[in-house]
């Protein structure tokens, strides 16, 4: 099975849309025909626009009683065949993180859109954050690996939605859209094109649903109802689903392969925009909205003559280390602004050798581009 | 007669999991018994159970669909299974802790919504798998892992609660009671909406040992002297229905 080419399920053209409203579509447009979900700011518009949507598409939308029955019953639906999201916040994020890893487990494809605010805690369900990408990558007990995409405009909001539903199904995995609150609420042009590129999972009847012969093979995936007496188990498992909770060697080559699967793909995966690298003194490395505040710094101060660029990362998981590591090896610093206490500096370092300069905002606010172009003086 | 049912069962397994005395054998029977006499093709059933011992029952025992999730959240998995493909036939079998503790608000929500699952809830009123802890089904008096002088808290009745959120068939048998179960089986699975049945059945390992009943035979002679039908309980008074089960259709799906 590939990519293969179809309609748009909205009308070409351009709107004005905000960033929750975009995710929406974007899933209906990659074939999200299975929404559950649990009102929290600052996700809920995305809920809403589903709703009522999914009566043009025949889609089956629930308001569930909180997100673990969210996140559970839209596993159910993509096992009885269909594509299928739900959108949360961080405290409903956390309630997930079970699910999350029996999704994993089982290698079941699925999109959570998490429009993050600031936390721990309650924290402040209107405000923005970007404190839950660690929380994406580890958040679930035991060793597992996911992909996660970082929207910096509502275009991408759309685009990266139907993207994270393709890689979902290409690879069997959880795919995590980490907007913020900025981005959800952000009201700007799109342009929806005619056509769009989507990914079915593969389907091979009699194959068995949890393994190859390979040690990084994405096995083909069968549906409730089509007769293969499907074996869904999230203990350890053999090829055909068969629970083996006390084998040491289908423990390890299970957990290495849904791991590996991902990791050996991320050439394929990880996408990242480059703005100046070659002849830059000072690199910002960012993403999310932050990465729009970063764009407008740099370009003032190349006005200015200074050498400053951008690399901005649009899929955070896996992470983008052998670009990391290259720009490491030419600037003299690199600049990492967060709406975080400094989640993704630590990946930064881990893969650089040059000083790596922290930002860090947990105001509620969003970082903003006289911020970035004050601390980038400091350190030209 | 064991025989014929041995095409409802995955090719390969020789025997159940479950420990000597213990009731899910019984209950794994009577539900494919029911099955078999409605003549309903195993294609289209999906069975979905949560963690312990009853979650067992179907998964990987059943030759059809089988999706063990976690802990509590069968009935969650089930609604998206069963709302994205209403012509899967969807049975949730798990058992008392899985369903109506950690996994109690999804119980009554899917009653209260009326989302069309059959669930089946294995009653052994401890938690069997993890050691024999108390469980909020337990008996007054209970001697469990964690109630070593006795459970303090009344437990849940099952039934009403169920009733309570609106599920319109709910009955309550014992493994003592095949025929009546194998009754109530087919009634859920040919009543459009949520049914529930609470199906008593016996740990002899984790619960009968520490409460004083020296064999698993013991266990389900008392069960059968403890469970009256709900006719008979009209009839007696408070200090006589102390220590009975009231068995039986609460609300019978209009059959």
């Amino acid at each position: 099975m590939s990519f293969r080419v179809i309609n748009s399920t909205f009308p070409a053209g351009h709107y004005y849309f905000s960033g929750n409203e975009a995710a929406a579509e974007g899933a209906i447009a990659a074939g999200c025909r299975y929404y559950a979900g649990y009102p929290i700011t600052p996700s809920s518009e995305i809920m809403e626009r589903i709703s009522i949507r999914f009566k043009d598409v025949n889609g089956v939308f629930m308001q569930m009683e909180d997100e673990i029955a969210s996140i559970c019953s839209v596993i159910g639906a993509v096992w009885a065949g269909a594509k299928a999201m739900t959108a949360t916040s961080g405290p409903g994020f956390s309630l997930m993180q079970e699910g999350i890893g029996y999704a994993a487990l089982t290698e079941t494809p699925l999109v959570i859109v998490n429009i993050q605010r600031a936390g721990p805690g309650t924290g402040q369900a209107t405000r923005v954050a970007s404190g839950d990408l660690m929380q994406a990558k580890w958040g679930s007990h035991g060793d597992y690996y996911i992909i996660a995409f970082s929207p910096w405009s509502v275009q991408e909001m759309y685009d990266q939605t139907v993207d994270a539903f393709n890689l979902a199904e290409q690879y069997r995995v959880p795919v995590f859209l980490m907007g913020d609150e900025a981005i959800g609420h952000l009201r700007e042009r799109i342009e929806v094109k005619a056509t769009l590129k989507v990914f079915n999972r593969t389907k091979k009847k009699g194959a068995p649903p949890f393994g190859t012969n390979q040690d990084n093979g994405i096995p083909p995936m069968p549906a409730f109802g089509e007769g293969e007496k499907i074996l869904v188990t999230g203990s350890t498992h053999n090829e055909i689903g068969i629970r083996k909770t006390d084998d040491p060697e289908t423990h390890s080559r299970l957990v290495n392969r849904i791991n590996k699967k991902v990791l050996n793909n991320q050439d394929k995966i990880i996408q990242t925009e480059s703005f100046y690298l070659e002849d830059a003194e000072v690199i910002i490395v960012s993403y999310g909205f932050t990465a729009r505040s970063s764009l407008f710094a740099m370009d003032q101060l190349r006005k200015e003559g200074k050498r400053v660029g951008l690399l901005r990362l649009k899929t955070i998981w896996p992470f983008a280390d052998k670009i990391i590591h290259e720009i490491g090896g030419v600037a003299r610093k690199i600049f990492v602004p967060e709406m975080n206490r400094g989640q993704i500096i630590g990946e930064v370092m881990k893969y650089s050798a040059c000083e790596v300069v922290p930002y860090s905002q947990t105001d509620g606010e969003i970082i903003h581009p006289h911020q970035i172009m004050k601390e980038l003086r400091s350190i030209l | 007669m064991a025989r014929d049912l041995e095409e409802y069962l995955r090719p390969g397994l020789n025997s159940t999991p479950f420990c000597p005395g213990c009731g899910h054998g019984i209950l794994m029977n009577l539900i494919l018994r029911a099955i078999d006499e409605l003549k309903i093709s195993m294609d289209e059933m999906l069975f979905v159970s949560g963690i312990g011992c009853a979650a067992w029952i179907p998964s990987p025992n059943f030759n059809a669909d089988t999706l063990h999730t976690l802990h509590g959240r069968a009935i969650a998995f089930a609604t998206g299974a069963k709302m994205f493909n209403p012509k899967l036939n969807v049975m949730v079998i798990s058992g008392d802790g899985d369903l109506t503790s950690i996994g109690g608000n999804h119980l009554i929500h899917a009653a209260r919504r009326n989302t069309d699952l059959t669930v089946i809830c294995a009653n052994n009123m401890i938690y069997g798998m993890t050691g024999g802890q108390v469980a909020s089904t337990s008996p007054l008096g209970a001697i469990s892992s964690t109630t070593m002088d006795g459970n303090i808290y009344r437990p849940f009745d099952l039934c009403k609660l169920v009733l309570g959120a609106g599920a319109p068939y709910v009955a309550r048998y014992s493994v003592t009671q095949p025929l009546s179960l194998v009754g109530a089986i087919k009634k859920s699975l040919t009543t459009h909406g949520f049914t529930f049945i609470e199906v008593l059945s016996p740990c002899h390992t984790q619960f009968g040992r520490r409460n004083r009943y020296d064999s698993p035979a013991d266990m389900l002679k008392a069960l059968m002297e403890s469970c009256i039908s709900k006719e008979e309980a009209e009839y007696l008074t408070k200090e006589e229905l102390k220590n009975k089960i009231i068995t039986g259709e609460f609300n019978d799906g209009g059959h």
